[in-house]
């Protein structure tokens, strides 16, 4: 018998460590924006995007088992986006993000957002080496889903509850469905928003804004650079 | 959830090994598997036997140890046992609870030639 007490995703973790290093040495600030599919992750990243190209640099890297019609849909508001199919594979993981930012190559200073691929199940368990993972719930599914996919919520460091503006025409419990994802997550934000009406995106973005200082407490001199003000 | 990912991830640890330690075989494989960590037992045993035909570990005894949860009560202020992430505490009731176990994924011994 031999003891070797290894963790049976450390190969992930290496390339996750890996890419970490890749984004703490250019200052580049990684969200993992993960949900099920549906929850107009696409839309939100789009507008997110439109709204932000001109003070930071922005790239994408979009999951999907099939297809680039979200790389396109990313790539019409002008800043660049690489597609990753997973296949068969129902999650990114950290080998596939470093193989995409050897083409990618982000902006130091800027910001990268990981669309993962739409499961609030496996991406759960997979580091990416990203600097938050992103929950986005739209108040179209259940309120419950936090209590339904705890290991997701668990993992978040901030949830966007989206689509509000349709909350008139639904019997969704805001406040409940809040209370199911600070019980997985004492420690998660949440964010009430609208990709559509553009309600409450202001307080994203400041929370963009506030983790690209963070990240940048090391690296000042990209502080000047695009989005100094914003 | 992905347990097909999962036992490529326990071949890789096997095959450095192999190389590291110098053994050709794989007999017996223990796992440490927590409550949380999101692993459907019945799916990894199936997707393991898949996953190391024609390899060192062909046939290999799989044993997993499931590991209970250990969440620390704010309130009670002691640690206690719990199943979910959405459990409360089993004492008082209250959600607010620390969890400090439970999520393991750990290949912890082998038996091998």
């Amino acid at each position: 018998m031999v003891e070797i007490e290894q963790n049976i995703l450390g190969k992930n973790d290496e390339y996750a460590n890996a890419n970490r290093r890749f984004f703490a040495e250019r200052g580049v600030l990684v969200l993992n924006l993960v949900s099920s599919p549906g929850s107009g992750k696409t839309t939100l990243l789009t507008r997110t995007i439109t709204d932000l190209r001109d003070d930071f640099d922005v790239a994408v890297i979009e999951g999907d088992q099939q297809t680039t019609n979200d790389a396109e849909r990313i790539r019409e508001t002008g800043v660049p986006a690489l597609q990753i199919n997973t296949g068969k594979g129902c999650h990114l993981d950290a080998h596939m993000v470093g193989h995409a930012l050897e083409k990618l190559d982000p902006t130091p200073g800027g910001i990268l957002f990981i669309e993962n691929v739409g499961n609030l199940v496996c991406p759960a368990a997979f580091d990416l080496g990203e600097a938050h993972k992103v929950a986005i719930l739209s108040v179209t599914e259940g309120e419950d889903k936090p209590l339904k996919y705890p290991d997701m919520f668990h993992a978040a460091d901030l949830m966007l509850l989206n689509k509000i503006d349709l909350l008139p025409y639904l019997d969704f419990d805001v406040e409940q469905c809040i209370e199911y994802a600070r019980r997985v997550n004492p420690r998660i934000q949440v964010l009430q928003v609208s990709a559509t009406s553009g309600e409450g995106m202001d307080r994203w973005y400041q929370w963009i804004g506030m983790s690209r200082q963070m990240r940048l407490l090391e690296h000042p001199e990209l502080l000047a650079g695009a989005g100094a003000n914003a | 959830m992905h347990e097909m990912s999962l036992c490529e991830g326990v071949l890789q640890v096997l095959e450095t090994e192999a190389g590291k330690q110098g053994f050709s075989k794989v007999k017996r494989v223990i796992l440490d598997i927590g409550v949380l960590s999101g692993v459907e037992i019945p799916a990894f045993e199936f997707a393991f036997e898949v996953v190391m035909r024609g390899t060192l570990a062909e046939n290999a005894v799989l044993e997993i140890n499931e590991l209970p949860a250990q969440a620390w009560c704010l309130m009670c202020a002691e640690s206690v046992t719990v199943n979910a992430r959405y459990d409360a505490c089993p004492k008082c009731g209250s959600y607010q609870l620390q969890i400090s176990s439970g999520d393991e994924m750990r290949i912890k011994e082998l038996e091998v030639d």
